[in-house]
């Protein structure tokens, strides 16, 4: 077990350094940076000496290499450089700016948990058919459903409409209401939709017709035979959906303008900061390595098969 | 006699809905249960037997619907009781033992916690009694130590243990009547005499009614009192199991003891037996895996295993589950490479060819798997299964790949029109002739067959043994033939070796091995062999005494 931990861990690292690296190149072959940006406008009227000693004082005219070893230096002692267009530390960015989009991401976690199995159940207990294969079908709409423009059309509904969420100064709670409806709805689709799957399928199982004939009712076999079996499944794809959790932020908080990763990477991909972008691609994979660790590690506690690796004993 | 009988099923009609029709599987079927007795349901592949069990349980899958019809248990109709009704006298009243245990049972709960769950839902006690129960009765189907078993997972079981404490969950009310839906199909041969001695003995103790469901005669004349045989949903003959085995009326019946392979029916001694010239000899094959996180670095799968197969003729491995019949034959088929040993087929030691040279070999040793269903391509047309090995070696013109393929089909009996179809429209004895022609159309020299006939059932096995006879009395083939079924051994091969734990206990001449076993393994393993009740008379293709065959996969 442990082992398997220490595997795993390790896994989770060398992904860490892969996306660090693979992002630091990728940043550095884009064709100008935010010091030109910032300092080469000609409103600032600064000369080709003056911009290199500033791009002196940022270490940008360092060899490739050496920035590299620096920067990862700098993240591993928590240092993640400086953003050249807001003139701050990019932790202090973070720290206003991570916050708000956490809240959003686990929020809308939690609503696309709920709503899935508020969905996988009634679709369960609706005695009626017609009712239920159109339950079934639900999920298939919510996933062609383009973020922003669900994110719209709630406004327009809720809002508008119904002036149920007021969207001028709105309250702390009603103020995350709607983006957190329009960040979780696409992700309880696909989930939604495999656990229906997943619960069909171990419904077929033997085991479920041996519950049935101890004589338990079909609600019964449902809790205690058929959910554990069903998440199974569905908990690794809830890890992968996470990472779309995050790039959902992004559109969701521009559309209902709050402030967040979503509206800073938006502007740091726009000033060339690559230090920021830096920070934030570090960041999302830590999340998304973590979140999927956890996925991981929970599968043995859920399924005793995993637990341990002895074969049957005769 | 006015006893009332605990289970009476009335002109009973069962459909199953598929897209916009109903088709009736189950026609007019009526027959009885009394308490204490055993009947057997006893029929092929589709001849409805399941179907009717489940109605008697009120179980149909989804789309079964009984049409019409009395199923009467204790005196009371519950063909027309709501599920929620059901749910009352299932497992109480009427109990499952069902067919797989290695699927029955929930992989994510303890054994113990499924069993108190029968308890649970009928409400029989506190907490306390019920874990008493439990203790109890896993002792009294002999899983021990029981407060230990109690806390394993299924996975953490061997199948017949499984199928214990199924048993166990189905006997745990004292039902007056319990469904045992193929209970040993999927079990070894030593494993199946052990579990239905198990069912029986705890029958006799409680006065249980039990209503078997059987595809084997063997097990259905050793265990019923009486027994109803089914085709295509209708029964064709029903009574007590002594007057229908000793003068079957129905000429279905006759048929199926005819087809059962049977220890009675050896095969006839060859000429051309003698010969010297040996298509594959095998000498000391040995084949270890490696084991991860243990005290022991390596199983041994197969331990010294020699043996020699005469141009022409056909050797048996026979072994149950784990005794390393399948590592040795992907050994001889150059899948994998053993540990230690030698196998030459045709004089070329297979162990020491590799890459291009080894794909080329395989040319001369094909394979015929055992599922039917799962080895051939269902996107592919039959033309195209059967041509493809022929492109894997020297490019042949198409037009005679195209002559080949139809001799080939012809060979193994089926027409041209079979060509442009797909697997999905063939039965399971059509499939495994296809997969038969497959592996012939590249002229091989050695025919490997894998448990090729186990997933069949019996008349349908007997075509396809009989086919294989004459493909190699036409082809000079030789054959290797893996199997559980020491009845199909004993009527298609020559020579055989038994394996045990990867050892070989016996081997030598057919006769020999099964006249006078030296191992006590093998003795155990022809004793285990249903169908010793069974009476001689009546029967008249069977010569000598007439067993049946253990098992056949459903």
């Amino acid at each position: 077990m442990l082992r398997y931990l220490l595997g795993r861990v390790g896994q989770a690292l060398a992904v860490l350094a892969l996306t660090f690296t693979a992002a630091f190149l990728l940043l550095q072959v884009l064709p100008g940076d935010a010091i030109m940006i910032k300092f080469m406008s000609p409103d600032m009227g600064l000369t080709a000496d003056q911009i290199a000693e500033i791009r002196a004082s940022y270490g940008a005219d360092r060899p490739l290499w050496e920035r590299y070893f620096t920067t990862v230096g700098n993240f591993l002692t928590g240092n993640f450089g400086f953003s050249i267009q807001a003139g701050v530390p990019v932790s202090q960015q973070l720290a206003t700016n991570l916050p708000p989009t956490l809240e959003l991401a686990s929020l809308a976690f939690l609503g696309a948990v709920i709503l899935t199995i508020l969905l996988a159940t009634a679709s369960n207990m609706v005695g009626m058919e017609w009712l239920r294969a159109g339950l079934q079908s639900l999920p298939s709409l919510f996933i062609s459903v383009p973020v922003f423009w669900l994110g719209i059309m709630l406004i327009q509904l809720f809002s508008f409409q119904l002036g149920l969420v007021s969207v001028i100064s709105p309250g702390p709670v009603e103020r995350l209401v709607l983006p957190v409806l329009t960040l979780a709805i696409p992700i309880s689709a696909p989930l939604a939709q495999i656990l229906m799957r997943n619960i069909d399928q171990v419904l077929a199982q033997p085991f479920v017709a041996v519950a049935r004939a101890k004589g338990a009712s079909r609600n019964w076999v449902l809790w205690r035979h058929v959910a554990r079996n069903a998440i199974l499944p569905t908990l690794t794809i809830a890890g992968v959906l996470f990472g779309e959790l995050l790039a959902g932020a992004v559109v969701t908080e521009a559309v209902f303008g709050l402030s967040g990763l979503g509206g800073l990477t938006y502007q740091a991909v726009g000033n060339h900061d690559t230090a920021v972008l830096q920070a934030i691609v570090v960041i999302s994979a830590l999340a998304f390595v973590t979140i999927n660790l956890v996925v991981d590690l929970l599968y043995p506690v859920l399924d005793p098969r995993l637990g341990t690796k002895m074969g049957a004993a005769t | 006699m006015t006893v009332t009988p605990i289970l009476q099923v009335d002109d009973l009609a069962i459909a199953y809905k598929t897209g916009d029709r109903e088709q009736r599987v189950v026609h007019g079927v009526s027959f009885s249960v009394a308490p204490g007795e055993v009947v057997a349901l006893v029929g092929e592949s589709g001849s409805g037997k399941t179907t009717t069990a489940q109605a008697t349980l009120g179980l149909l899958p989804g789309n079964g619907r009984v049409e019409s019809g009395i199923i009467r248990l204790n005196g009371t109709d519950i063909s027309r009781w709501s599920q929620k009704r059901l749910d009352s006298i299932r497992g109480a009243v009427v109990s499952l033992i069902p067919q797989d245990p290695g699927s029955s049972l929930n992989p994510v709960r303890t054994i113990g916690s499924q069993l108190a769950e029968v308890l649970q839902i009928h409400k029989r006690g506190d907490r306390r009694a019920i874990q008493a129960r439990v203790i109890e009765l896993l002792e009294r189907v002999g899983l021990t130590p029981a407060a230990m078993r109690a806390q394993q997972y299924p996975h953490e079981l061997s199948g017949g243990m499984k199928q214990r404490v199924l048993i166990a969950i189905a006997v745990a009310l004292n039902p007056a009547l319990i469904v045992a839906d193929e209970p040993t199909s999927a079990l070894d041969v030593t494993v199946q005499r052990r579990i239905l001695d198990l069912i029986d003995e705890l029958r006799r103790e409680s006065g249980t009614a039990v209503l078997l469901v059987t595809h084997d005669l063997g097990v259905a004349a050793d265990r019923a009192d009486r027994l109803v045989v089914l085709q295509n949903g209708r029964i064709q003959e029903q009574g007590p199991v002594k007057d229908m085995l000793a003068a079957p009326r129905s000429a279905y019946t006759r048929r199926l003891l005819a087809d059962a392979p049977s220890l009675g029916k050896p095969r006839p001694a060859r000429a051309g037996i003698d010969t010297q010239d040996f298509a594959i000899e095998v000498t000391g094959l040995t084949h270890d895996f490696p084991v991860t996180g243990g005290e022991v670095k390596s199983f041994r799968a197969i331990d010294d295993l020699s043996f020699k197969v005469r141009r022409g003729t056909t050797h048996a491995i026979v072994g149950e589950s784990g005794s390393g019949k399948t590592t040795a034959i992907r050994s001889v088929v150059g899948f994998i490479k053993p540990t230690a040993g030698r196998i030459l087929i045709d004089g070329v030691d297979l162990t020491t060819l590799r890459g291009e040279k080894l794909r080329r070999f395989r040319k001369h040793i094909q394979l015929v798997y055992q599922n039917p269903f799962g080895s051939l391509d269902p996107r592919q047309t039959i033309a195209r299964i059967v041509e493809e090995p022929l492109l894997n070696f020297e490019p042949i013109p198409a037009a005679d790949r195209a002559r080949k393929v139809r001799d080939m089909l012809g060979r193994v009996g089926l027409s041209e029109t079979f060509l442009e179809r797909h697997p999905r429209a063939l039965s399971g004895g059509q499939r495994q002739r296809v997969a038969i022609a497959r592996a012939l159309v590249l002229d091989p020299r050695v025919l490997v067959l894998d448990e090729a006939v186990s997933a069949l059932d019996v008349t349908v096995q007997a075509q396809i043994l009989s086919l294989l006879d004459e493909l190699q009395k036409t082809l000079g083939l030789t054959y290797l033939f893996v199997s559980h079924d020491l009845a199909v051994v004993r009527q298609i091969s020559d020579t055989v070796s038994v394996m045990h734990k990867g050892r070989q206990v016996d081997g030598g001449p057919v006769e020999a091995v099964f006249g006078q076993p030296d191992s006590a393994y093998t003795r155990e393993l022809i004793d285990a062999i249903p169908g010793r009740s069974l009476p001689v008379l009546g029967v008249p293709v069977l010569a000598g005494p007439p067993e049946l065959p253990p098992r056949l996969s459903p």
